[in-house]
């Protein structure tokens, strides 16, 4: 009880506020910017972070993190284009629903979405930290290569129309994804001799390359068909209150992708990117109108939004309680901490309890902050982008890119990726290729790399070094939810025949022509 | 009088032109970082930047280009930047040792870098759970001689100063073990937490940080590390290993000797300043600068050239 009340003093401090209102409208910025990310915000930051007390430079941090992962669901859903890895799932949902003239109706969806799952994020990491990081680090080599092939099979329904075409996508991105010294073993791989190369395809780079690039060259050959004035309905819908009244009349969407938000944040190294899309493909699975899906639908924007604002309180479980960042901005509060002498460890949370308790409050603090800032924020930009005539939209589009893409390594080799790849991610839109099972094998392809590899090492004194993979109980269920993904779609429809019977069957077939 | 104040203006910077032409350093100076933000090199440079920035009296950016194990930045670094003291890197041994020596086309050579200073070192540690049956280094090589390859020790990437260290443990005590590479000293902590490896060679920070959890069986420095008092050295238990990470900054070849004396001056007062702060993560302060920068590159190039020449042995054949 003394500690509530130490922790609530700490917090009640107008430059608390001050510093959470600036950090989430700032990383909302950053992170609408396609190419700038949230480490490198935190990055940015970090040297004013050392002239603050520890908890005011965390306080900071905490906030722009959690702005730039919302962020990027304004560019995802104002111009088809995910901010981040966190957002591309909002891209499916958000930019149909902007070409439809809803896009302040999408923006405030995905605000209240985001903030539920930053609360809940904070949920979690305040109740459940100590058997969550048990969980977390269940996770060896094998769940890995497992989780990563698990993350592959969501190819299936992120690419509409054709899974074949959705595999040679994900193996092109697999094959990116091998570019560069590799993990295992040092060789230089498809580098070509050139020694820019040795650094691999950066996923943010791909990101931009594979989503803006054939998005502009869209908007640059068939005009601005890509945004439409907001209508009168999506106007009503776009309030405050009716978007609390939609996202909260999806509870079970709500709750299961927050949990997926929160167990993909735990396995480090994961984070937003998987997240978000994994939540998307379960929401989608287990939605009533599955065929809705990528024209548009408010239970898919929920899902990725909710989701992927989880994994940031979520990804600081590993973090604070052992020292693993989960993802690369975690790498950047974890150098802030050490900095300030806080150790990680479950000292933490008692020797220097008060302050990382108001830290983690402050980020359900930031969450809730990004409903106003968001809300006014997103009509800024969208009444920016709708102003600006299209001969200015393009090109502008392209200059923030292409300093973003730069920025990201200070590399002029990275913008020229950039724009190749972005050309290829054209070609294969024209031939149907998607560019999100690319990026998605691009994502997953090292991490399942990795994984096998590390496992068949460690194999190295089984008679069969294979079994690796299949040993643990958690490998198990893994495989299982595999199976179990990749079989759903025949389960469900033969579980649909046999409800209706035999003879209803027959006379569905007998109506057919 | 507008007259004069336009000639009062000119005359200063005339002056100030000259002044500066004469006194390094006059403009902001670019301090890359061949790795990602919120890594021990980022950290240690943003420690540093303010006292730079202090003593220099200029601007100091730090910016970061990862990839490829650092290969991507020196590459670069090397081919590119002028010799005028206004770029400096980030340099690690022993990467820019094994680097250009295993790899073709790594695109840098271990001596294109004018040393200004090696700051810090992070001597490699092996590392067990706590609860594993290895209570001594002596439990740990009686084990793997009798079990070859059965023991998996797990290490930041192929052929780092976690990798030859272990192969130099091999060599010396005439054992064999099982290198798992791992991405980073991140993704080792859950590896050995969770039980999935029997060791780690990895740096002194993460057990200084894991505490209780974990114990050391040995570390490889000459001494023993300020913040793992409990932990022995190699050399206490009768092998001759010492080796980690140094840490350390470079101008390009080529540049004159007075800018990387002023260099080194302004890192050493750094250095003096944050070790404080270093010490107790488990880092080893040093202070290499001129001569003896260069000498460290040699010395711990010989010590690892007998590992790095089985490995290449190996890839003949």
């Amino acid at each position: 009880m003394e500690l509530f009340w130490k922790v609530v003093t700490e917090l009640m401090n107008p430059f608390v506020f001050f510093l959470i209102l600036g950090g989430v409208t700032s990383g909302l910025f950053v992170g609408a910017m396609p190419g700038l990310t949230a480490a490198m915000a935190l990055a940015v930051l970090l040297p004013f972070t050392f002239k603050l007390p520890p908890l005011l430079g965390l306080v900071a941090l905490g906030a722009v993190y959690m702005g730039a992962i919302y962020g990027g669901s304004f560019a995802a859903i104002l111009v088809n284009t995910p901010g981040t890895p966190s957002s591309i799932a909002t891209a499916f949902e958000g930019y149909p629903m902007a070409k439809d003239g809803r896009a302040i109706e999408a923006i405030s969806i995905a605000t209240v979405s985001s903030a539920v799952g930053g609360l809940a994020g904070v949920f979690f990491l305040l109740v459940l930290s100590p058997p969550l990081a048990r969980l977390s680090i269940q996770f060896g080599s094998a769940e890995y290569f497992w989780v990563a092939m698990l993350g592959l099979t969501l190819i299936a329904s992120l690419s509409p129309g054709s899974t074949l075409k959705g595999f040679m996508g994900g193996s092109f991105g697999m094959v990116l994804a091998s570019v560069g010294v590799a993990p295992i073993g040092g060789e230089n791989r498809f580098t070509f001799g050139m020694p820019v190369l040795q650094g691999g395809v950066e996923m943010i780079v791909a990101l931009i390359g594979f989503f803006v690039i054939p998005e502009l060259f869209n908007m640059a050959a068939h005009g601005r068909a890509a945004l439409v004035e907001v209508t009168m309905d999506s106007r009503k819908r776009g309030t405050f209150f009716s978007a609390i009244r939609t996202v909260f009349s999806m509870p079970v969407n709500l709750i299961r992708s927050c949990i997926i938000g929160e167990i993909v944040a735990i396995i480090p190294g994961a984070g937003g990117s998987i997240a978000n899309l994994v939540a998307y493909n379960e929401a989608k699975r287990a939605s009533k109108h599955p065929e809705r899906f990528g024209k548009g639908t408010v239970e898919g924007l929920v899902a990725s939004e909710s989701s992927n604002n989880v994994t940031v309180a979520g990804s600081m479980v590993p973090l604070l309680t052992l020292g693993i960042p989960g993802a690369p901005p975690d790498a950047v509060i974890l150098g802030v901490m050490l900095m300030h002498g806080l150790r990680p460890g479950m000292d933490l949370f008692t020797v220097s309890g008060d302050l990382t308790y108001a830290f983690i409050i402050s980020m359900g603090l930031a969450a809730l902050f990004m409903v106003p800032v968001g809300l006014l924020g997103g009509r800024l930009i969208y009444r920016v982008i709708v102003k600006t005539p299209h001969y200015l939209l393009v090109p502008s589009i392209a200059l923030v890119t292409i300093l973003g893409t730069y920025a990201l390594r200070n590399s002029l080799s990275d913008v020229v990726i950039m724009l190749l790849l972005g050309t290829t991610g054209f070609v294969l839109r024209e031939l149907e290729v998607e560019s999100a099972p690319i990026v998605l094998g691009l994502i997953l392809g090292g991490i399942a790399e990795m994984g096998f590899v590390q496992s068949i090492l460690r194999g190295t004194s089984l008679d069969h070094p294979w079994m690796m993979l299949f040993q643990n109980r958690l490998s198990q269920i893994i495989i299982f939810m595999m199976v179990l993904s990749f079989a759903s779609p025949y389960l469900s429809a033969g579980f649909r025949r046999f409800k209706r019977g035999p003879e209803e069957l027959l006379k569905d077939e007998g109506d057919s022509p | 009088m507008k007259r004069a104040i336009i000639l009062a203006i000119s005359v200063m910077f005339v002056f100030s032109a000259g002044i500066a032409f004469a006194e390094y350093p006059e403009k902001p100076i670019t301090y890359i970082i061949p790795f990602n933000p919120g890594g021990e090199s980022d950290v240690t440079a943003r420690f540093q930047e303010p006292i730079l920035e202090e003593v220099l009296g200029v601007d100091v950016n730090v910016n970061h280009k990862p990839g490829g194990g650092g290969a991507v930045a020196w590459s670069e670094f090397q081919r590119t930047a002028k010799p005028d003291g206004y770029t400096v890197i980030g340099v690690n041994i022993p990467h820019i040792i094994g680097g250009p020596m295993l790899r073709k086309n790594s695109g840098y050579e271990t001596d294109g870098f004018g040393l200004v200073m090696w700051f810090h070192f992070t001597p490699n540690a092996l590392v067990v759970n706590a609860n594993s049956p290895f209570k001594t280094l002596k439990d740990f090589i009686d084990y793997a001689k009798e079990h070859p390859k059965v023991i998996t020790v797990g290490g930041s990437g192929s052929y780092s100063a976690n990798h030859l260290e272990m192969l130099r443990l091999e060599r010396e005590a005439g054992i064999k073990l099982t290198y798992i590479p791992h991405t980073g000293t991140g993704p080792l902590v859950p590896a050995i937490l969770g039980g999935h490896l029997s060791a780690l060679m990895t740096y002194s920070m993460p057990p200084v940080q894991l505490g209780d959890k974990v114990r050391v069986l040995a570390v490889a420095s000459d001494e023993r590390v300020e913040a793992l008092p409990d932990a022995p050295t190699f050399k206490e238990q009768g092998y001759d290993i010492v080796g980690g990470a140094f840490r350390g900054v470079a101008a390009p070849k080529g540049t004159p000797k007075a800018v990387i004396d002023k260099l080194a001056d302004a890192f050493t007062r750094a250095n003096k300043k944050i070790a404080e702060k270093q010490l107790p993560l488990g880092f080893v302060m040093t202070y290499a600068t001129g001569d003896d920068a260069t000498a460290l590159v040699e010395k711990m190039g010989k010590s690892y050239s007998d590992v790095i020449n089985d490995i290449l042995e190996e890839q003949k054949k």
